[in-house]
């Protein structure tokens, strides 16, 4: 079979990410404890030059690459956009708190483009053999990045239950993909909707890989009865990692929902619609009132991601074009609405202390009022506040819900939001209303308070004038 | 002649008993970690016997990529264990209970 060079076009992108973190990976060998800056000043060029690609090659209708192992289409085109904006976010961010605790190591930077590179390779996904390479590319680095601190005892505990956790939620997709291989015939996404569109969806194995493919994503999104490792996982690692490992990883999970339930099992979607609502309903549940109870911003911002990903599924399930657009969209601001919140939760932290209480976040805006505003407007967009861009996700989801006549949906998930917005609220109070417990000065670099403007201000501009980032959301299903 | 749903059951005992391990277990990491392997290991059974009566070779490849894929989970997964150890000086699943969830 003759290998053609036009199929490395459209995966550039990973192309590079790949040789940057190969090359950081090398670089950091020959440098200096003082300079390991370079690396991070490696890895941010890189995913720059990938971004850059990505736009390069992007754009047009769908196309298969590798014998249909590897689709480009619009869908992909966005999202990795987003992930690398994103990715670069998280690494601008971990910068200053990795270098006052001497864990600006080569390591971190090598780990977190490798998991950049999964995600990349899972969004470009179009068969179940690629996917879960990409998959387990990305869980690997994380379960390496969650134990990064070596010397934290909670940290390693937090590492080894995800580890667990993450290793069964892979091993039920696995068993899930095995059954529809057995069904179908074939690994490819294409191939697997023809067969099932031909052969009907009443075969019984069919339905049981299904059934284990939902168990496998509810894992990697954190959806409730499957989210035991959220909390623990963001409350053991260190905050730069949680960061991280909140905000990107949601938006290849999206595209891994959608790969496997809409590219390929797109004519069971009677069966898995019924299974999404459970999850979406429990997650929306669980997820807000046991967030009020939290006194750990970490756990808190833990069990909020547990009830927006019951939102994002609310799309998913609607199973309308409009519906999977509202949930990219979903996905896509809550990444990052929650890069920032953690961002600012690293930009309090200093040498010696991390934020890990609500009280920490107390007078927040009596010692640095800016960043508290910008706080401020990360806790209005994920309580859904307008004209904050988290409302606007929050619409587009539950009208593509009501469009579908599932308004008992919309209402549980409009009921579950208002009691949400009162632990994000209160984050808003704890700032303006109390009095400081610390006048410890927030030391920050001029590029760390950039990327927190350009981080809090796109919320806002994406609220006020949704339109652009919404035409290309809904250009990928059209 | 085996049948293929011997195959399968086959495969879905072996899943079973490696979840129930995973949840039953309140003794031992390392415990968690075999039954990690066992799982990864039913569905490749169920891989290669689905590949065979299909007479297809693609789900043979795909145990090759899950075998090195386990390999490096193992890997990982050893590591994560050995820094836990140095922490906390347990293995004990009852004992790692600092994080509650």
């Amino acid at each position: 079979m003759p290998f053609d060079a036009a199929n490395l076009l459209p995966i550039l992108p990973e192309i590079v990410v790949a040789i940057t973190a190969s090359l950081v990976l090398m670089v950091d060998l020959y440098l200096k404890d003082k300079r390991k800056g370079v690396n991070h000043a490696l890895a941010v060029i890189g995913l720059l030059v990938a971004i850059g690609f990505t736009g390069a090659v992007g754009g047009g209708a769908q196309e298969l690459f590798f014998d249909g192992n590897v689709v480009r289409d619009a869908m992909s085109d966005l999202l990795k956009g987003a992930v690398l904006v994103i990715s670069i976010f998280a690494f601008v961010y971990a910068q200053p708190w990795l270098k006052d605790r001497g864990l600006m190591v080569g390591e971190y930077y090598a780990l977190g483009l490798f998991a950049v590179l999964g995600m990349l390779v899972m969004i470009d996904a179009n068969s179940f053999l690629t996917l879960y390479l990409g998959l387990e590319l990305l869980a690997l680095c994380f379960y390496a990045l969650v134990a990064f601190d070596r010397d934290s005892p909670t940290g390693s505990e937090a590492a080894m239950k995800y580890f667990v956790l993450g290793a069964l939620g892979s091993g039920m997709l696995l068993y899930g993909i095995s059954m529809i291989y057995g069904a179908t015939g074939s690994i490819e996404f294409g191939v697997v909707a023809q067969a099932i569109a031909e052969q009907g969806t009443k075969d019984k194995v069919l339905i049981f890989g299904i059934a284990f493919l939902v168990i496998g994503i509810g894992f990697k999104f954190g959806a409730v009865p499957f989210h035991m490792w959220v909390p623990d996982v963001y409350e053991g690692a260190p905050t730069p990692v949680a960061l991280f490992l909140s905000s990107a990883p949601k938006i290849a999970a999206f595209a891994l929902a959608v790969r496997l339930l809409v590219d390929a099992m797109g004519g069971l979607q009677a069966d898995w619609q019924g299974m999404l609502a459970i999850l979406a309903v429990l997650s929306m549940g669980l997820g807000n009132l046991v967030a009020i109870a939290q006194t750990n911003i970490k756990r808190m911002m833990a069990y909020s991601a547990i009830s927006h990903v019951g939102f994002i599924f609310l799309g998913l399930l609607a199973g309308s074009s409009q519906g999977y657009s509202a949930a990219m969209f979903y996905a896509i601001v809550y990444a990052l609405t929650t890069a920032g919140a953690f961002g600012i939760m690293i930009i309090l932290s200093r040498k010696g202390f991390d934020v890990e209480h609500l009280e920490d976040l107390r007078g927040l805006n009596d010692r640095d009022s800016w960043y508290a505003a910008m706080m401020a407007i990360m806790m209005f967009s994920a309580a859904g506040v307008p004209p904050t861009v988290g409302f606007m996700a929050k619409l587009l989801v539950l009208e593509a819900v009501v469009r579908v006549d599932m308004v008992w949906l919309a209402l549980v998930a409009v009921f579950f939001s208002i009691i949400g917005a009162y632990y994000y609220l209160r984050v808003v109070k704890l700032m303006y209303f109390d009095r400081p417990t610390t006048d410890a000065p927030i030391l920050t670099s001029g590029g760390v308070r950039a990327v927190m403007s350009v981080n809090g201000l796109t919320i806002l501009f994406l609220g006020l004038f949704p339109a652009a980032l919404l035409s290309l959301c809904q250009g990928a299903f059209a | 002649m085996i049948a293929l749903s011997d195959y399968l059951i086959l495969s879905g005992i072996l899943f079973c008993l490696a979840v129930a391990g995973i949840f039953l277990n309140r003794k031992n990491v390392i415990i968690l970690l075999m039954c990690i392997e066992l799982m990864l290991l039913a569905v490749n059974t169920n891989f290669i016997a689905f590949s065979h009566f299909l007479q297809d070779m693609t789900g043979q490849v795909f145990v090759f990529f899950i075998l090195t894929v386990a390999a490096a989970e193992a890997a990982i997964g050893l590591a994560i264990l050995v820094v836990l150890f140095r922490n906390r000086r347990t293995i004990n699943v009852q004992d790692l209970d600092r994080l509650k969830g």
